[in-house]
C-alpha cells in the first residue's frame, strides 16, 4: 500500500473496530424512526400516488444516515486525534494535503455507504421501495457522503474540543438534514418554506437520491446533481485549502 | 552536505494575551552526517520549537532548515522521509495494538515488506511480548518505547529525539541508549534534546546550548568540558551561605558546589568557610562536568560564546 492508501485503510479500520457504535447504532436509530413515523403517519400522509408512506420513508432514512455518518466519521476522527495528540503520527509523514483529503473523505464515504446499506436492508423489510435507477442512487449517495465527509473534515480541523464539535453537529448538520425532506415531500409545505428548502443543498441530495428509487422527485435529478456536485466541490476546495495551510494543525 | 542545516531560524508568535513572543531569534548551525548531537537548554529556551519546525509541525517566521539538502517547507515530503522524530509528549492511538501501529506508520512512508525490520525493532526495544497488546494497556515506559519504534520504522537516516528519557526508568534508558548508539555507529545521525546532562555528556560528540531562543554555545563536548573551570569543590554544610559564594555556588539542599580553577582558589574557599565559623563535611574535589558548564553558560559566566554566524 502507498502512503495515502494506508491512511485511508487506517481511517476505515478505525470505525470498523468500533462497528457496534459506528455502524450498528445508527442502523438501530433509523429502524426506530421507521417504526414510529411509519406507524404514526402511514395512514395520514400520501406523498406520491403509487408509493406507500413507509416505502417513501426508506430512501430518506437511508440518505439521512449516510450523511450524518459521513460527517461523524471525519469530524470525530480529526477532533479525537487532535485532542489525544496522536495526529502527530500523520503530521510527521510525507503525506500531502491531497493525500489527507482523499483518506479522510474516502473513509467517510465508506462509512456512509456501509451504514446506508445497513439501514436500507433493515428498513426495506417494512416496505421495500422500487429501484428504478440504481445509478442515481449510487451517485447521490457517494456525492452526499463526500460532501459531508469534507464538511466533517473542516469542522474537525476547526473544533478544538468535543463540545464545539457537538454544537456543529446539533445546530448545523441535524437541522439541515431534518429540514431537507427526509420525512415529507416539500410540496406539502407552505410556499415560503418550500422556497427556504430550495436553498438547502441537503434537500437536493435526498430528492435526487429518492429519484433513483421511485423515478419521481420534487425537482429534476439533473438539477439536483448539478447543485450537489457544486456543493461537494466547493466544500472540498475549502477543506483542501485548510489542509494545505495546516489550519489549526501546523502552527 | 550536512545532515541538518539551520539557517537564521526565527519564530515569533502571539501569546494568549496578544503580546509577541520571540521563541527563536536567528538560530544557525549545521549537524554533520553521522554525528550524535545534543541540543541543551532550560525549559522555554526554544529547543522543542526548533525541533517542531524541523519536523514540519510548526512553521518558522523566517529562515530555513534543510535535512540532507531538502528544505523542510518547499520539499517537505523528501525532508520528512529523512527524519524519524520521537515526540516529547506520550501520545498513542488507542484503536490499535503495537504491531498494527508500526505497520500503519511504516505504510504512511510507503515502505513495503517491512515485517523483518518491525520485528527487529520490537526485539531491540524489548517490545516483542507486547506486539499484540493494545496501546491503551501499556505502561508509560512501554508507550515511550513504541514511540521510538514508530519514529524508526521507515529507517530514517536522521533520528530526532525530543527529551526521550523524561520520566523513564533506568532500564529503559539503558536499552534505549544502547540501541540509539548502535544506530549511530551504523551511520544514522542523531539529534537529541535532554534534561539529563550526564546523558548528553556520555553520548553526544557535539553540543549546542540554547537560551531564550538564542544559541549561547556550540562546541565539541570534550572542548566544552576542557574549557570549563576544571575543578569543583563540593561539601555539605549547615547555616547561611557566606556572601562571597552567592554568585558562584550551586546549592542543592545541604550540598554546596563551587567552581575552582586551582589549589589557591580552593584554599581561599576553605578559609572563608573557617572565618564564617561554618563546618564543612564530606569535602571533596571533583572534575567539572557538563552540568557545571551548562550552569556557567546559562548564567552568562566566564565562557559564554558568541553565536556563530
Amino acid at each position: 500500500m502507498s502512503g495515502w492508501q494506508t491512511l485511508l485503510y487506517k481511517e476505515v479500520l478505525r470505525f470498523w473496530k468500533v462497528g457496534f457504535q459506528t455502524v450498528a447504532a445508527p442502523v438501530l436509530t433509523a429502524v426506530l424512526y421507521m417504526l414510529i413515523f411509519g406507524h404514526v403517519l402511514q395512514d395520514h400522509v400520501k406523498v406520491y400516488d403509487q408509493v406507500s408512506y413507509t416505502a417513501f420513508l426508506v430512501p430518506g432514512l437511508v440518505m439521512m444516515s449516510v450523511l450524518q455518518n459521513a460527517f461523524a466519521n471525519s469530524s470525530s476522527s480529526m477532533v479525537q486525534s487532535k485532542v489525544m495528540g496522536n495526529l502527530i503520527f500523520v503530521l510527521l509523514t510525507p503525506l500531502s494535503h491531497w493525500n489527507w483529503f482523499v483518506a479522510y473523505v474516502g473513509s467517510s464515504i465508506v462509512r456512509g455507504l456501509v451504514v446506508g446499506l445497513g439501514v436500507f436492508l433493515v428498513t426495506a423489510l417494512f416496505g421495500p421501495p422500487p429501484l428504478n435507477a440504481p445509478a442515481w442512487i449510487l451517485v447521490f449517495a457517494v456525492l452526499g457522503a463526500g460532501m459531508l465527509g469534507a464538511l466533517g473534515l473542516i469542522a474537525g480541523l476547526w473544533a478544538e474540543k468535543f463540545d464545539q464539535m457537538a454544537a456543529f453537529q446539533n445546530f448545523v448538520i441535524m437541522p439541515m438534514t431534518f429540514l431537507s425532506g427526509v420525512f415529507y415531500s416539500i410540496h406539502s409545505l407552505p410556499s415560503f418554506w418550500q422556497g427556504v428548502s430550495h436553498l438547502n443543498p441537503f434537500f437536493y441530495m435526498i430528492d435526487g437520491f429518492r429519484y433513483g428509487f421511485f423515478g419521481v422527485s420534487d425537482v429534476s435529478p439533473w438539477l439536483s446533481l448539478g447543485i450537489v456536485a457544486t456543493a461537494f466541490l466547493t466544500v472540498s476546495a475549502v477543506a483542501v485549502h485548510l489542509l494545505r495551510i495546516g489550519y489549526k494543525i501546523r502552527s | 552536505m550536512p545532515a541538518i542545516s539551520f539557517q537564521s531560524v526565527f519564530k515569533r508568535y502571539s501569546s494568549s494575551r496578544g503580546e509577541p513572543v520571540n521563541a527563536l531569534e536567528g538560530v544557525s548551525f549545521d549537524i554533520a552526517e553521522g554525528e550524535f548531537f545534543g541540543l541543551l537548554g532550560p525549559n522555554g529556551a526554544g529547543k522543542t520549537t526548533l525541533i517542531s519546525i524541523l519536523a514540519g509541525l510548526t512553521r518558522a517566521t523566517s529562515g530555513r532548515i534543510r535535512v540532507r539538502g531538502h528544505d523542510v517547507q518547499a520539499d517537505y515530503a523528501m525532508a520528512r522521509r529523512q527524519l524519524g522524530v520521537v515526540p516529547q509528549e506520550l501520545v498513542f492511538d488507542p484503536f490499535f495494538n503495537v504491531r498494527e501501529a508500526l505497520r500503519i506508520q511504516s505504510g504512511y512512508f510507503g515502505v513495503k515488506n517491512n515485517e523483518a525490520w518491525i520485528s527487529e525493532l520490537l526485539e531491540s526495544l524489548g517490545l516483542a511480548d507486547k506486539a499484540g497488546a493494545n496501546l491503551r494497556q501499556l505502561s508509560g515506559g512501554m508507550k515511550r518505547r513504541v514511540l521510538v519504534a514508530q519514529a524508526l520504522v521507515h529507517k530514517p537516516p536522521v533520528i530526532v529525539l525530543d527529551e526521550p528519557t523524561a520520566g523513564v526508568d533506568v532500564e529503559l534508558r539503558q536499552t534505549l541508549w544502547q540501541f540509539i548508539a548502535r544506530l549511530n555507529r551504523q551511520g544514522h545521525t542523531v539529534l537529541l534534546t535532554t534534561h539529563y546532562l550526564e546523558e548528553a555528556e556520555a553520548l553526544c560528540g557535539r553540543i549546542a546550548m540554547l537560551k531564550n531562543g538564542r544559541m549561547v554555545a556550540l562546541e565539541r563536548t570534550s572542548d566544552l568540558l576542557k574549557a570549563a573551570s576544571s575543578n569543583v569543590l563540593r561539601f555539605k554544610m549547615d547555616g547561611a551561605l557566606p556572601v562571597e559564594f552567592r554568585e558562584t555556588a550551586r546549592v542543592t539542599g545541604r550540598i554546596v558546589q563551587l567552581p575552582a580553577h586551582d589549589a589557591h582558589e580552593i584554599e581561599r574557599y576553605l578559609a572563608i568557610i573557617r572565618q564564617a565559623g561554618l563546618r564543612a563535611e564530606d569535602v571533596e574535589i571533583r572534575k567539572a562536568d557538563l552540568e557545571d558548564v551548562f550552569l556557567d553558560v546559562m548564567a552568562g559566566r566566564g565562557r559564554s560564546l558568541e553565536p556563530p554566524t
